[in-house]
């Protein structure tokens, strides 16, 4: 097997299994919040209500696709496949266990860095081609959310760069062999996380579509596949960051008798609860609220991580 | 890789004529994005990656996306379209046309005096960048980081006063 | 912070709560006895209908789903002539079973009346007419009323004394 073809069959093997776990997503997240909420979810459709999945794909494909006629239609088609592009082409990097790896970037975390603050524009640009105001607002908030979050994003994790001195994910992963960078940058995976969920603007950090106070934000115009792509985008963000964690703050695939492979499965379907489980728990905090805990709080604690990181490692050396 | 340079470089050119004549304020915005990411991938051929993520993130990814935000909070309509056509008649291309021209000319000029133009490949990373910014160029540095702190301030005072402002009023009343 | 960390591991330790969702079909709640469902048209002890088409609950319904007709047979004895009750538009308030003098009209504790054609929901009186004697077993109407009806005379109800001639100068 020529390596251009196993690389491409690798690339595809991971896409396959990225949009497949997204859609499984779906189900799961139901499950689970059901579960914690002393409810059942769903369990009707199939073996454990596994074929929901099934029915909500063919609704979604199935439903009128309707472009409203007041909004700036070239970019309103634009927006979703953005979102699913930047997300899906930020897997390219993470490296999931020794050789499956789709490239070997040098700036890797750069890169997903770079993928997730073009992921901005399709929020953005959804919510103002739509030109409704709720849309509008959605689109405001999350430009200014992912904007101030990725801030904190990049500093929290310069920690782990300068520890590992590389920005290669792969060589980051190598460099945790003795030591989960979790432990001695405990604060950069807190402001982290946190990030995170701002990032994917997933409840407690969905302000850009809060329904209660905005219907649905960004996407309260969108419908049939075109609102898939951006059900199945968040979802898709979700397990990017999930897995972003992993390699970064808890050793990627390293771990004791089972194979590299199913410790980032174990690793990375933990992370994924614990998104369920933040939603299920966290109520919504009040937008300035949010703004302001990123600035004044997570913006001087992250500085001070990088910091202190920067000042332990030069009086080691 | 020579190959993906000049569609990059191609790419970035129309995407940036694109966006100086549009008269849609936020479709000029996207052409200049895309014309932006062009120029990282310009960055990246010529082996200089990082500097082409740094483009990526903060050009694209943060400054257009305030311009953006701007713009949307502008709720520019027909009658901006019409207006920016106004200013736009075809006698003010005389000028910034032969200006670029005259570049265009001397570019020419200076492959054909170097002969064939050889793309560095070397690739500069990260470190290497670092290194850089912080030994021979560290006065730049500073002095840029000293700019970035008094835009900073300025913003926080400018918002302290306004603040204040509103506080004391509210308690008069 | 601690706060939001409490509530993580509450919510965590619900995962492993019992369930309260009652799966319906197979298993169902548990509907009190005066649960407020399908109406139904009790009868006497003695199996006559009830209902003597007075008209309280057709006129007390609010959403005026009630239509009935009186008659009355040979011994004087009034029953409804039809009585229909359209369920598409009953709230299952219940002011019919409180308005109705002879607690023919009762509500039952069943709620399972879904249908695929509206007209469907238009119950008439040998739909609502039950068997037996509904949540007031023993009590017959004709046995209580004064009233004078075939096979009954003034003063033969139950707890009734006597009719006084009052033409009568005898105590």
């Amino acid at each position: 097997m020529s390596p251009t073809f196993q690389n491409i069959l690798i690339a595809a093997l991971i896409l396959f299994c990225m949009l497949n776990m997204a859609a499984l997503m779906i189900w799961i997240e139901r499950r689970l919040l059901a579960l914690m909420q002393d409810r059942l979810g769903p369990n009707r459709a199939g073996p454990f209500g596994l074929l929901v999945i099934l029915a909500d794909m063919i609704k979604i494909f199935t439903k009128e696709d309707w472009i409203p006629p007041f909004s700036d239609k070239v970019v309103f088609v634009l927006a979703p496949a953005i979102i699913m592009a930047t997300t899906l082409l930020s897997f390219a990097v993470i490296p999931f266990a020794p050789g499956i790896q789709v490239i070997d970037l040098n700036i890797g975390l750069l890169y997903v860095l770079a993928m997730s603050s073009i992921g901005i524009y399709s929020i953005v640009l959804a919510g103002w081609a739509s030109n409704s105001k709720y849309s509008l607002l959605g689109g405001l908030r999350m430009s200014a959310q992912m904007f101030s979050y990725e801030v904190f994003m990049g500093l929290s994790l310069l920690g782990v760069v300068a520890m590992a001195g590389t920005f290669n994910l792969r060589e980051i992963v190598d460099s945790q062999q003795r030591l989960w960078f979790v432990v001695p940058q405990f604060l950069g995976f807190v402001i982290f996380m946190i990030a995170g969920l701002a990032e994917t603007h997933r409840l407690p950090a969905d302000m850009p579509e809060a329904e209660s106070e905005l219907i649905a934000g960004y996407h309260a115009e969108y419908s049939g596949m075109k609102f898939g792509m951006f059900f199945v985008g968040e979802y898709v963000g979700v397990i990017l960051i999930s897995s972003l964690m992993v390699v970064l703050f808890f050793g990627g695939w390293h771990g004791p008798f089972l194979p590299p492979l199913v410790w980032f499965a174990l690793k990375l379907g933990a992370f994924l609860f614990f998104f369920i489980l933040c939603r299920a728990a966290m109520p919504r905090p009040r937008y300035d609220q949010f703004m302001a805990l990123g600035w004044k709080v997570l913006l001087p604690l992250s500085l001070l991580n990088v910091l202190v990181t920067g000042a332990i490692i030069l009086a080691n050396t | 890789m020579i190959n993906l340079f000049y569609i990059a470089a191609l790419v970035a050119i129309i995407a940036t004529v694109l966006a100086i004549t549009r008269h849609h304020a936020v479709h000029a915005l996207l052409y200049l994005i895309v014309s932006l990411l062009a120029v990282a991938l310009v960055f990246f051929t010529l082996g200089a990656p990082f500097v082409a993520a740094l483009e990526v993130i903060i050009y694209a990814g943060a400054i257009l996306v305030l311009f953006l935000f701007v713009m949307m909070m502008l709720n520019l309509g027909q009658d901006a379209k019409e207006q920016e056509r106004e200013w736009q008649p075809l006698r003010i291309w005389i000028g910034p046309a032969l200006l670029s021209c005259i570049l265009l000319a001397l570019i020419i000029h200076a492959i054909m005096g170097e002969g064939s133009a050889s793309v560095v490949t070397e690739e500069v990373g990260p470190k290497a960048v670092g290194s850089l910014l912080f030994g021979p160029y560290m006065i730049a540095a500073e002095l840029g980081a000293f700019l970035l702190m008094a835009g900073v301030v300025g913003a926080s005072h400018l918002r302290r006063r306004e603040f204040q402002s509103e506080i004391t009023g509210k308690e008069e009343s | 912070m601690l706060s939001h960390i409490r509530s993580l591991a509450l919510v965590f330790r619900h995962l492993f709560r019992k369930n309260i969702t009652i799966q319906y079909p197979e298993e169902k709640a548990r509907l009190s006895p005066r649960y407020r469902g399908r109406i139904i048209l009790s009868r006497d002890p003695d199996g006559g209908e009830r209902c003597v088409g007075c008209q309280l609950c057709a006129v007390v319904c609010p959403v005026d789903c009630i239509a009935l007709q009186a008659a009355e047979d040979e011994n004087g004895r009034r029953f409804p002539e039809f009585f229909r009750i359209n369920f598409s538009r009953c709230i299952y308030c219940g002011l019919c079973e409180d308005a109705c003098p002879t607690y023919a009209i009762q509500l039952t504790p069943d709620v399972e009346m879904a249908e695929y054609d509206r007209p469907n929901l238009v119950y008439e009186k040998e739909d609502l007419l039950i068997s037996g004697e509904g949540k007031y077993p023993g009590y017959n109407y004709y046995k209580v009323a004064g009233l004078s009806i075939g096979g009954k005379d003034k003063g033969e109800a139950e707890n009734e004394s006597p009719p006084i001639n009052p033409k009568d100068l005898m105590p």
